[in-house]
């Protein structure tokens, strides 16, 4: 699957299939400092992604 | 994952909402907010402070939808890379709703860029922290508050913050709105209660077009480690946020508020610690 970690603008490939909540555990980044955007639609952590998705990670901090 | 409330998929996981009932709960909760604590009056005019972020931008299109009488004033303290570019989302969103927007660069005010400034190895927040708070309550003086986009994490992190440094006059400054001293212009927060993820998904999911990305200078900052240890100890105890500010507003209601002595400024006249201002003080050791 396409995964793209908006705050390090970042652009990785990985195989992963399962739940988003575990996704983001595997790439060590904290549920509540992100909202996930699953094929251009918000989505929560419970919602299960496979190999043929294309994943947004938005960081929630504020800018400031 | 369906919504709490009807068939639709959820797009939130706590509360379980789907789009609509995610922007109604919100928006409910913010002027609940401001009704609660008698944020606005009727009459007065509010000057939001505003970036170009998510936050910012919920409360200008928040405050515009529930009291309509607003103006969006923003600082453009010169940080190449980021505030250009939310100054130019800012432009357009102000343009778009009808909204007066006024800028006020350091630049101009005090002749150099942030950036310029930092040159002379200034801690970044503590220059810009001064700078933009001199300049949102000179420009603010006239209008009846100024609402900022602060929400629940960055309320609870100044908590907290100001609780380890010990800076207990700071936490009557981490409330939905300041108290009135002097000439400052009092202060209101209407995402006091809605959590940092909460005012993203209302941003992303109302189409606002706003960055989602930090100030280049935020890195090192003290905030940064107390907003991701917060964060760590929220995921594994929901509510501690929310939980940190209600029993510090609880605790201040037993503290009789006093205010720290302040001064004119011999040089600006703008309220001060010391003779001098701090922001006058920044000036003279960039000459």
């Amino acid at each position: 699957m396409k995964i793209f970690i908006e705050k390090d603008e970042k652009m990785m490939e990985k195989k992963f299939s399962g739940k988003i909540i575990v996704l983001l555990k595997s790439l060590d980044i904290n549920p509540t400092s992100v909202l996930v955007v699953k094929n251009g639609s918000l989505v929560t952590e419970e919602d299960s992604v496979n190999d043929d998705d294309s994943i947004k990670i938005l960081n929630v901090i504020s800018g400031g | 994952m369906k919504c709490s409330k009807c068939s639709e998929k959820a797009v939130f996981l706590v509360p379980k909402f789907c789009k609509k009932h995610f922007i109604d709960y919100f928006e409910k909760k913010v002027f609940e907010t401001i009704k609660k604590f008698s944020l606005v009056n009727p009459k007065e005019k509010i000057v939001v402070a505003c970036s170009g972020g998510k936050d910012s931008t919920a409360v200008l299109y928040l405050l515009k939808k529930f009291h309509k009488k607003v103006v969006a004033l923003a600082i453009d303290e010169g940080i190449f890379g980021y505030r250009n570019k939310t100054l130019i989302d800012l432009k357009k969103f102000c343009s778009k709703n009808n909204i007066e927007l006024r800028i006020y660069s350091f630049e101009k005010e005090f002749g150099k860029t942030l950036d310029e400034m930092l040159k002379q190895k200034q801690h970044p927040c503590s220059v810009c922290g001064i700078f933009r708070r001199y300049l949102m309550n000179k420009y603010a003086r006239g209008f009846g508050k100024i609402a900022t986009g602060h929400n629940m994490d960055d309320e609870s992190q100044a908590v907290l913050m100001n609780l380890m440094k010990g800076n207990v006059d700071l936490l009557w400054h981490s409330v939905p709105m300041t108290k009135k001293v002097g000439n400052f212009v009092q202060r209101i927060k209407p995402l006091y209660f809605c959590s940092e993820k909460e005012v993203a998904a209302y941003a992303l999911l109302k189409g606002f077009e706003v960055s989602f990305n930090e100030c280049l200078y935020i890195k090192d900052s003290f905030r940064n480690q107390v907003r991701d240890a917060l964060n760590n100890y929220e995921l594994e105890n929901s509510g501690t946020k929310l939980n940190i500010l209600k029993k510090h507003l609880l605790m201040l209601e037993k503290i009789k508020f006093e205010t720290s002595f302040f001064q004119y400024c011999s040089v600006c006249d703008e309220p001060a610690k010391e003779d001098i201002c701090k922001a006058c003080q920044l000036i003279k050791s960039f000459k």
